[in-house]
């Protein structure tokens, strides 16, 4: 071995996420998602014709990232963190979008 | 890796320091709720699917849902995700008595939610809703209306399974926080169980409106 | 970049004790949390399994060498070849390479004491060996009929045979593999030894890192599948039931949105075991490396989008059908890139012939083969011809056969000392080699114009003209099945006969060869600090063995 520590450039650990999100945000964020439930019941019982359904839908998806965010701490969280959570969805759009672009196409084509 | 100092006795032996420690276990959560993600998507896309192919029968099926009992739940499964993310914050402040309390909240409104799923599902029993040898649901669309239930059982069934799975985790944890295990240094096992819980609610987000709203104006 | 200083660490002079003599008792195995000793675990019961799928296979062929189906009934027969299927694909070709050869090199490779997770890498192994004995059980009370790819209705609602077990021993399997993927994902991003950057990585890690992405997305989705499966026998009620208005098709897609992925996860770790050994036996770096590097990262996102290549007849849209043909083309890219890669490092590499090289350049030339028919059968046109023929059945064995498990075998070959601290047999190891080089060929080259020729797949009669064709296809695996069972012998016999390896045999870079052969339990004495680039060969490392 050469120098006194060669690890300590090579070395880089990081500390732990350390970052303390404050009891406020996680109240805030608690009393969000439950006005977005009660608005999701709420539109339920409206007519909107065939935007019920997106509606529910987009309200569903600012819920989940909200908790995200904030209670899962994505949005202090590495590169790494996003770039897996990111990847999942995509997979999982994949799965949607491939497999109902057979069923949304069946039919169109008559021999 | 430095012996000078004495290692803190939660520290692994394969592991250089708790910074290294943490960070493997979180990158390991995340990639584990990578798994559950790709678990109930597929059943997500058969719910899309069938409910795009027989609408009407979806929406006769949602209507013998118990709307009420499904808010409720849900306000109860976001309430624990606050007590988890409060659980998380007290670990890092060292506050462990706050810490078991959260904690303990947390179980109850755990076990408060399958106690009400245990309610509904006992209503569709005797309503004659549980697919199989026991739907004996009458109607024109009783066949598509069956095809909601199965996927309503098979869904929330997997929900409920894993809500069993962390109220089990979440005793653990409270376990080893009442023995104090817990601190800035190392809190790890209460973020990572924490995350879980939230992927587990993130879902009932989901499933709720899907289920119980469809087709109600 | 030549004259970077090397900072290998010290190794005692005589190396004793090992991560094999550091504890005694079946307790000690059983419960170890050591990556080695678990990735030999692995070996065995792989090797057992690899026995059982082969038992089936040998069936088989000897049912062919006559036209009629005068051995067994066809209902025996459905079961030989759905029993082949899953113990080969769920209890062989998945694990082999990632679970024997990750397990054991994987962290070593990265100068780290062990994989981020030792006991879930535990569990993973017992979660495998439930999955066995469910497949066991399966087989002693009669098997399963359904073909390994279950399609309904006849999975869920007309096989008399046991189908809810052999799915519970599959998903329990399944299971196993997300443990590994997951452990080796975290490993290689946070227990790299210093020094260690992304691009000084060996290609297997690569390889092995994108594998593991695969069986983390991939399985869960065949796992839930499966269960509706399961669901709907037990309980007589289904989402894949057309009587209640479910759609058999929603079956398949996602059935194969694994199971394609699945070859992927099969074919990766054979590539990088392949990348090791032709930078090993020719004494360079791999020529591109980077874009050896990212196709395995490109194979395994491409891989995702083509899985309904294997639907193309079964009642998909015209459209849909079109772009998944397209896709699959595409995903034959990132391999071809690979193959051109290794062949410039051949070219004018100090190429020397041992057997782990043998097979690695097999594996090149019958993956090769195997790809290229891939091509064909993603031609659309070309595959409603061929589909559910023999040369679908020649296919996948020459990428499977003639691929992963060629190239297990060169990386069995390659670790052997390392993982023994002995010298397996040459000569004889050269012979198994050609064996199998030779037997492969003629059990499995006949089948492609078998298959063109009109003969079905998993039909245990045909047609009296394909005779001839037929008995040259068993007549090799009769070779093959020589060519397996020799290695198991000489390895067996090395184990006490064999020369003493020393810690690197072939004059490898790596840093596994700077350790010793057998590592010690914690692999390395102190930690490595890497400072040079991946596969700088030293002349002072020494070269080969023989």
């Amino acid at each position: 071995m050469n120098v006194a520590d060669p690890t300590e450039e090579l070395v880089s650990h990081k500390d732990p996420q350390h970052h303390i999100t404050s009891p406020a945000t996680y109240y805030l964020i608690f009393g969000v998602l439950l006005i977005l439930t009660a608005v999701t019941v709420g539109v339920a019982f409206v007519d909107l014709g065939r935007m019920n359904t997106p509606v529910a839908l987009a309200i569903a998806m600012s819920k989940a990232t909200l908790v995200i965010l904030y209670f899962m701490h994505v949005r202090h969280s590495t590169r790494l963190t996003w770039v897996i959570l990111i990847a999942s969805f995509m997979t999982v759009g994949i799965l949607f979008v491939l497999t109902l672009a057979d069923y949304l196409t069946r039919g169109l084509l008559t021999y | 890796m430095s012996d000078t100092q004495p290692h803190h006795p939660a520290l692994k032996h394969h592991f250089e320091d708790l910074g290294q420690q943490h960070e493997a276990s979180t990158l390991g959560m995340w990639a584990f709720l990578t798994t559950e993600i790709m678990f109930f998507g597929p059943l997500f896309f058969a719910y899309a699917l069938y409910r795009s192919q027989y609408s009407e029968a979806f929406v006769e099926a949602s209507h013998h849902q118990n709307w009420k009992l499904g808010v409720t739940n849900t306000a109860v499964l976001i309430f624990s995700s606050l007590t988890v993310a409060m659980s998380v914050y007290f670990a890092q402040k060292n506050r462990h008595k706050a810490l078991v309390v959260a904690l303990a909240l947390t179980l109850v409104l755990g076990i408060a939610f399958l106690g009400i799923k245990a309610i509904e599902y006992h209503e569709h029993f005797e309503e004659g809703l549980f697919p199989g040898s026991h739907f004996t649901y009458k109607s024109p669309l009783a066949p598509r209306v069956q095809m909601f239930f199965v996927l309503y059982f098979v869904m929330t069934g997997l929900h409920a399974v894993h809500m069993i799975v962390g109220i089990g985790i979440f005793t653990w944890l409270l376990i080893r926080a009442r023995r104090k295990e817990f601190s800035l240094e190392y809190y790890g096992p209460v973020e990572v169980s924490g995350l879980y819980w939230h992927f587990v609610d993130i879902v009932w987000i989901f499933l709720f409106p899907l289920l119980y709203l469809v087709g109600r104006h | 970049m030549t004259t970077a200083v090397i900072d290998v660490p010290e190794i005692p002079e005589v190396e004793k004790t090992n991560y094999l003599n550091q504890e005694f008792g079946v307790m000690s195995w059983l419960l170890t949390q050591d990556h080695k000793r678990i990735g030999i675990l692995y070996l065995l019961s792989v090797t057992v399994m690899f026995l059982l799928g082969g038992f089936f296979a040998v069936l088989m062929r000897l049912e062919l060498v006559t036209p009629a189906g005068d051995l067994f009934s066809s209902d025996t027969y459905n079961k030989l070849f759905t029993l082949h299927g899953l113990v080969m694909i769920f209890f062989f070709l998945i694990p082999s390479i990632p679970a024997v050869l990750g397990n054991f090199i994987l962290p070593i490779m990265l100068g780290a004491r062990d994989l981020a997770f030792p006991k879930l890498n535990l569990l993973s192994w017992y979660l495998y060996m439930i999955g066995t004995a469910f497949s066991l059980v399966v087989v002693l009370l009669g098997g399963v009929d359904t073909g390994w790819t279950f399609y309904t209705p006849f999975s869920t609602s007309f096989s008399n045979t046991h189908v809810v077990l052999m799915i519970i021993g599959a998903f329990v399997a399944g299971f196993s593999s997300i443990l590994t993927g997951f452990n080796f994902i975290v490993t290689i991003h946070r227990m790299r030894a210093p020094g260690l950057t992304w691009f000084r990585l060996p290609l297997f890690v690569w390889a092995m890192y994108a594998t593991s992405i695969i069986m983390l997305l991939g399985t869960p989705v065949i796992a839930i599948t499966l269960s509706l499966v399961a669901i709907e026998r037990l309980l007589h009620v289904g989402i894949f039931d057309p009587a209640i208005g479910g759609d058999p098709l929603l079956f398949q897609h996602l059935f194969w949105f694994y199971s394609h992925p699945a070859v992927y996860i099969m074919i990766l770790p054979a590539m990088g075991v392949t990348s090791e050994v032709i930078a090993a036996f020719t004494r360079r770096r791999i020529f591109g490396y980077k874009f050896v590097a990212f196709s395995s990262l490109a194979i395994a996102f491409l891989g995702f989008l083509v899985w309904a290549h294997h639907m193309f007849v079964a009642g998909i849209s015209v459209y849909s059908a079109m772009i998944f043909s397209l896709l699959s083309f595409l995903v034959a890219i990132p391999s071809a890139v690979k193959v051109f890669n290794w062949t410039a490092t051949l070219y004018k590499g100090s190429i020397s012939i041992q057997t782990p090289m043998l097979f690695a350049l097999g594996f090149i030339g019958l993956f090769l083969i195997g790809g290229m028919t891939g091509l064909f059968l993603a031609t659309m046109g070309l595959d409603i011809h061929v589909h559910d023929t023999y040369f679908i059945v020649a296919h996948f064995h020459y990428v499977m056969v003639g691929g992963s498990v060629m190239a297990y075998f060169a990386g069995i070959h390659y670790w052997w000392p390392k993982i023994t601290g002995r010298m397996y047999p040459e000569w004889w190891a050269r012979v198994s080699a050609v064996l199998i080089f030779t037997g492969f060929n003629l059990t499995f080259f006949p089948q492609f114009i078998l298959g063109y020729l009109g003969m079905p797949r998993r039909y245990h009669a045909y047609s009296p003209e394909f005779q001839i064709l037929n008995v040259m296809s068993s007549a090799g695996a009769s070779i093959l099945a020589i060519g397996y069972a020799l290695p198991m012998i000489y390895f067996a016999w090395s184990l006490k006969f064999g020369k003493a390896a020393g810690n690197n045999p072939w004059g490898a870079a790596g840093l596994e060869w700077q350790t010793t052969s057998p590592p010690p339990t914690e692999n390395f004495h102190t930690t490595p600090v890497v400072t040079w680039e991946a596969y700088e060969y030293r002349p002072e490392w020494g070269g080969s063995n023989v």
